[in-house]
């Protein structure tokens, strides 16, 4: 009823191309992008952008960055975390060499950066697979955090290692630093989450995006009926390795300001992103984002209700955090194995049935 | 003898017996792995969750005392005895097994023929579960762990390597202590998978699952026992790593260095969790020892994956994994 | 279900109830993750004193004080949620007790007015007044800890390092880092030779490390190590028979957790403190009886007069007594945020404030100003003794040497101020 393919009539083939050609999901995205863009801004203070909104916007392009790479592409990449220290370090040194070029070509830099970087590390997916695949990720995970943390070079030779975002701004408006308005800081992670999941969407339903299916579903049948597995897996880590540099970039520039590369890009991030994929569901960008809602929001609505409402002590809340979170994924999976993408798609079906379920 | 020889074949010694140390955690991911497809994330949690009950039961700790009081409004911590360590192992290892069976129970018997990235989603749940539960049942300040396993310098290998070479070899009595331990257990494992009618059953559900199932094995059995072995293999690298450093939370860190181990070694492969720890043992210890001081040190993290990565370029199903078939 | 919502309601009412305390400590506490048996001590410390206060005294100036506690894991990400959830009550100040986080909220707590208080950790050039207008590390920082410590192995040696090899064993991170810019300057004017072993994160495998230090020998060792990376190491250097009274570490590699799991190994182990250790202070018998004993401790009272629940006591004190100070320069008992800062720069502790607070001789005198945030960079060396199970100091405060580290210090918050455009105050 609400939600049917069919009767949305095209005349056009640009009507047939476009992003979103039903309209419901249209509609629904225009919806999403006019509260987004239109609404938050101006009710959001600094607790809300902080606290929720940029981990989860930043996340979210990490996610999809991810997702592109493990959930289309079927390489499994544990090195997420070393990638968004490239891109932090690579925005670090951007900004301090060159301050009056506009940051947003720094991230954009910063994001090719680390997709040349993630290539490097992706060579030996032509020669190792499935599970394997995770140590040479692993490697540059631990390399890279290594790297950043030993050559002074990187960190501008400050004392203790530690990397500052100098303030920058975007059309007059500062976007890093501490003097930044919380509706600029959240609109300029927007925009780029925007940007990031628009070229993801239409990448994963082109040619590209096809290609890196049919290597996920079968790499040799795949190689069978036309598909060069060099440039499609080296594509799939580029693309996955730019939005990860990206979201790298805004994470320590925008979101925390200071960072330092062992704790701030860790193995813990890498997994943390993994699990934001697998909980929001593996090849789909809506489940990126779900996932990276998940987990970001749950632990800190668990805290507020928790620790600031009812008042109970800290650690208690911490660990419920811990285990509801940890029962919570295993009950999504007991009811429904893959991931919150799938309930989405359980519930179209059902929008696309009702009244009548049969 | 060069000084820079002998100081080699003492490191080279040294990283056999931590590879032994990271091969023990390793082990249960293997044993976990080959008979049920379960890439078990949640190992080192499971080490930690052992080593905790472990010291809770020996000092008659009051499980889940912080949170009692707060509710409560108590103030109980102790029930004021102790028990003594090889009755606590035992207990402890009671635990595990119960632990077993509520895994099983409760997650796995619902997740049966599901993929396997989903099977490991469930033991990442179960990892943040079991961190959260070990934390709220036994606080998570810092422990001291002593079952009575000597430590220190080994002085009649330091008294006879310097009467040869004019240097004493530095080894752990902990580290020779957790070979004979893993050399026993490793046969054990071996034997009882071998010759017991357990262990039979449990290979032939490794092999295939549903022939296994059709001439009469009890796939539940076999995986609540492989849970248990798996939660005692945790248990005895939990003593290990614990009795070394107190048992605390970082205990559960030490899954990050079994996960080279068994790249190197195979998933499925209990001799490859061996002969990879042993590899990378040395490989991280020598690297560190020959290359770490020209570039900065703190290599071994790194150099661990690099070298698994570059003996997988060659090997891609890792030195004992099964050899990957593919057909179109 | 509906039960349950309206308890949930109820909760809500009840908490949101009681008024708001005027004077508000938030304490970004870590009682959970990897470093959670260092963390809970001193938050402990930190929530009893203030309770203290409020139960005999009545809080500060007749101002109840609140303690609102926040997790952070020791993890700078829920540092910032902790950091925003908690500024908009009123918080006079933070103690970020990471250095990760401390980095981070640096410039937002600046541009806030809300002052930052790190003692003993953070970041060391914010002792540079001139430039870190809202961050005080008073009264001592890692540069003075180690100035302190190679002093104290001068005297050891009796009064020359030359020829003599310190070796740095270090956390592989900011923290871990700080020391080795002071080391390679006191080293060129000592002439003792100096080598840095960085140790990862966790630290839980450090036999590398150890061995090296077996081949190499040197002379000393200073530590800075945080995290289960201080248990292992004590216990490595009492298996290979290093001399434990040649082995200090920072005052975050000091406390009785660190040495416990080493027993007798551990007997002789040294470490740099900034304040007195035990319990035999009159203040731990108040919050005995005033805090403890009406069971309103935030532990369980078993961790009085451990090295770091007398850290968070301190840090508490040195909270309140500037508290105070603002009360008294404002002449009002509701303070802001801003009036706090300008006590923490006029701050004074002398012998009679901590007697009065039943803490004598707890810590060193010192005085900060507005070029000098960082106090004089006293610090006293403490001893373990395993047959008596604690520590003692060893020596008296002393101060460090401010010819090296000033220029350093100098060099370091210029650069800072260069970056951000942050022109000198005090002027």
């Amino acid at each position: 009823m609400f939600y049917r393919e069919s009767g949305d009539f095209k005349t056009t083939y640009i009507d047939d191309d476009q992003t979103f050609p039903i309209k419901f999901d249209r509609y629904r995205y225009y919806a999403v992008m006019f509260v987004a863009f239109a609404i938050i801004p101006f009710m959001v203070n600094d607790y809300w952008v902080n606290a929720i909104f940029l981990p989860f916007l930043i996340y979210s392009i990490a996610a999809i960055g991810l997702n592109i790479l493990v959930g289309y592409c079927g390489q499994v990449s544990l090195g997420t975390g070393g990638f968004m220290a490239v891109g932090a370090y690579a925005v670090y040194k951007l900004m301090t060499a060159f301050p009056d070029v506009s940051i947003v070509f720094h991230i954009f830099a910063a994001g090719a950066i680390t997709a040349a970087v993630g290539v490097l590390f992706g060579l030996p997916s032509l020669r190792i697979k499935g599970f394997y695949l995770a140590v040479a990720t692993l490697a540059a995970q631990f390399f890279l955090v290594w790297l950043f943390n030993r050559v002074p070079w990187f960190y501008n030779y400050s004392a203790s290692g530690q990397i500052n975002a100098p303030e920058r701004t975007v059309f007059g408006e500062a976007v890093t630093g501490p003097n930044v308005n919380a509706w600029a800081v959240y609109l300029i992670c927007l925009v780029f989450v925007t940007i990031t999941a628009l070229i993801a969407r239409n990448l994963t339903r082109g040619t590209l995006g096809r290609k890196w299916m049919a290597i996920r579903d079968m790499d040799i049948a795949a190689e069978i009926i036309g598909v060069n597995p060099l440039t499609a897996k080296m594509s799939a880590f580029a693309v996955s390795s730019f939005f990860i540099g990206i979201s790298g970039a805004l994470f320590f520039a925008v979101y925390l300001g200071a960072a330092e590369t062992g704790e701030a890009f860790g193995i813990t991030k890498s997994f943390l992103i993994l699990f934001m994929i697998i909980i929001g569901g593996l090849g789909s960008i809506f489940g990126s984002f779900a996932g990276a809602a998940f987990l970001v929001l749950l632990p800190v609505f668990l805290k507020v209700v928790g620790a600031d409402w009812l008042g109970v002590p800290t650690d208690i809340v911490a660990h419920f955090q811990l285990v509801i979170v940890g029962a919570l994924i295993i009950l999504f999976l007991v009811l429904e194995p893959h991931g919150l993408a799938q309930l989405w798609r359980v519930a179209k079906e059902k929008l696309r049935l009702w009244p009548f379920p049969h | 003898m060069p000084e820079q020889f002998i100081w080699g074949i003492e490191v080279f010694l040294n990283g056999l017996m931590a590879g032994v140390l990271y091969a023990l955690v390793a082990l249960g991911f293997v044993l976990i792995y080959k008979a049920s497809g379960i890439f078990n994330y949640a190992q080192g949690v499971m080490a930690l969750f052992a080593a905790m009950t472990l010291v809770g039961i020996m000092n008659g700790q009051v499980p889940f005392a912080h949170l009692i009081n707060a509710i409560f409004g108590t103030n109980v911590h102790h029930f004021g005895w102790h028990v003594p360590a090889f009755v606590a192992i035992l207990l402890t290892a009671c635990v595990m097994v119960g632990f077993a069976w509520i895994v099983q129970r409760f997650i796995f018997r619902h997740l049966v023929g599901q993929e396997p990235i989903i099977l490991f989603m469930a033991t990442i749940g179960l990892a943040y579960f079991l961190e959260g539960v070990s934390d709220l049942m036994w606080n998570s300040e810092i422990k001291k762990l002593d079952v009575g396993l000597p430590q220190g310098i080994n002085f009649a290998i330091d008294d006879y390597t310097y009467g040869i070479f004019g240097y004493g070899f530095f080894i752990d009595n902990l580290d020779i202590v957790a070979t004979i331990i893993a050399a026993i257990l490793v046969l054990a494992l071996t034997i009882f998978s071998q010759y017991s009618k357990q262990g039979r059953a449990m290979r032939a559900v490794a092999d295939d699952h549903q022939a296994a199932l059709s001439v009469g094995v009890s796939l539940n059995f076999v995986w609540i026992m492989v849970w248990s072995v798996a939660g005692f293999v945790a248990l005895v690298a939990g003593i290990m790593w614990g009795t070394k450093s107190g048992v605390q939370f970082s205990l559960s860190l030490i899954a990050l260095k079994a996960l080279p181990v068994l790249m190197l070694g195979g998933f499925t492969s209990i001799p490859g969790a061996i002969v990879g720890g042993l590899i990378i043992g040395v490989g991280e210890k020598l690297f560190e020892f020959a290359v770490g001081p020209m570039i900065g040190g703190a290599t071994e993290n790194w150099f661990a994956y690099v070298l698994a990565l570059i003996f997988l370029v060659f090997r891609p199903q890792g030195l004992f994994g099964e050899k990957i078939i593919e057909r179109v | 279900m509906k039960t349950k919502l309206t308890a949930l309601a109820l909760g809500v009412t009840m908490a949101a109830g009681p008024a708001m305390a005027d004077l508000v400590f938030p304490s970004l506490s870590y009682r959970t993750g990897p470093f959670a048996a260092g963390g809970i001590p001193y938050a402990d410390g930190y929530a009893d004193y203030f309770t203290l206060l409020n139960q005999r005294d009545g809080g500060i100036g007749g101002e109840l004080v609140s303690v609102p506690e926040c997790e952070t894991a020791y993890n700078t990400e829920k540092g910032v949620e902790c950091y925003e959830s908690t500024k908009d009550a009123g918080a006079l100040m933070y103690n970020p007790l990471s250095t990760g986080i401390t980095y981070q909220l640096i410039p937002k707590a600046t541009a806030d007015g809300i002052p930052l208080h790190t003692a003993g950790y953070g970041r060391t050039s914010a002792k540079n007044g001139k430039i870190f207008s809202h961050v005080f590390n008073y009264p001592v920082n890692y540069w003075d800890g180690a100035s302190v410590g190679v002093n104290h192995f001068k005297d050891v040696a009796g009064g020359s390092l030359e020829g003599k090899k310190i070796t740095l064993m270090y956390f592989n991170g900011s923290y871990g880092k700080e020391p080795i810019p002071t080391l390679e300057a006191l080293s060129a004017a000592e002439g003792f030779e100096f080598n840095a072993i960085p140790i990862d994160y966790p630290g839980q495998e450090q036999k590398s490390q150890w061995l090296q230090v077996r081949r190499e020998k040197p002379d000393y060792i200073l530590f800075w190590g945080w995290g289960v990376m201080n248990q292992v190491a004590v216990q490595e250097a009492s298996n290979i028979r290093f001399p434990m009274e040649n082995f200090m570490g920072i005052w975050w590699s000091g406390a009785e957790i660190d040495v416990l799991p080493a027993g007798d190994g551990a007997h002789g182990y040294k470490s740099i403190q900034f304040h007195n250790v035990g319990s035999d202070y009159p203040v731990f018998d108040d919050i005995r009886k005033h805090v403890v004993d009406t069971g309103m401790a935030a532990g369980d009272g078993s961790n009085i007069g451990t090295v770091l629940y007398n850290r968070g006591v301190y840090a508490a004190f040195l909270a309140s007594e500037a508290a105070k100070d603002a009360q008294a320069a404002t002449g009002s008992s509701a303070i802001t945020s801003s009036d706090m800062r300008d006590a923490m720069e006029a701050f004074e502790m002398t012998e009679a404030k901590m007697t009065a607070a039943g803490l004598p001789d707890f810590g060193p005198e010192f005085s900060v100003s507005c070029e000098n945030h960082g106090g004089d960079g006293s610090a006293a060396i403490a001893q373990w003794d395993a047959t008596a199970m604690e520590w003692n100091l060893i020596t008296d405060f002393s101060n460090s040497d401010a010819s090296i580290i000033g220029p350093l210090i100098e060099a370091d918050s210029s650069a800072y101020a260069a970056e951000n455009n942050i022109a000198e105050r005090c002027n």
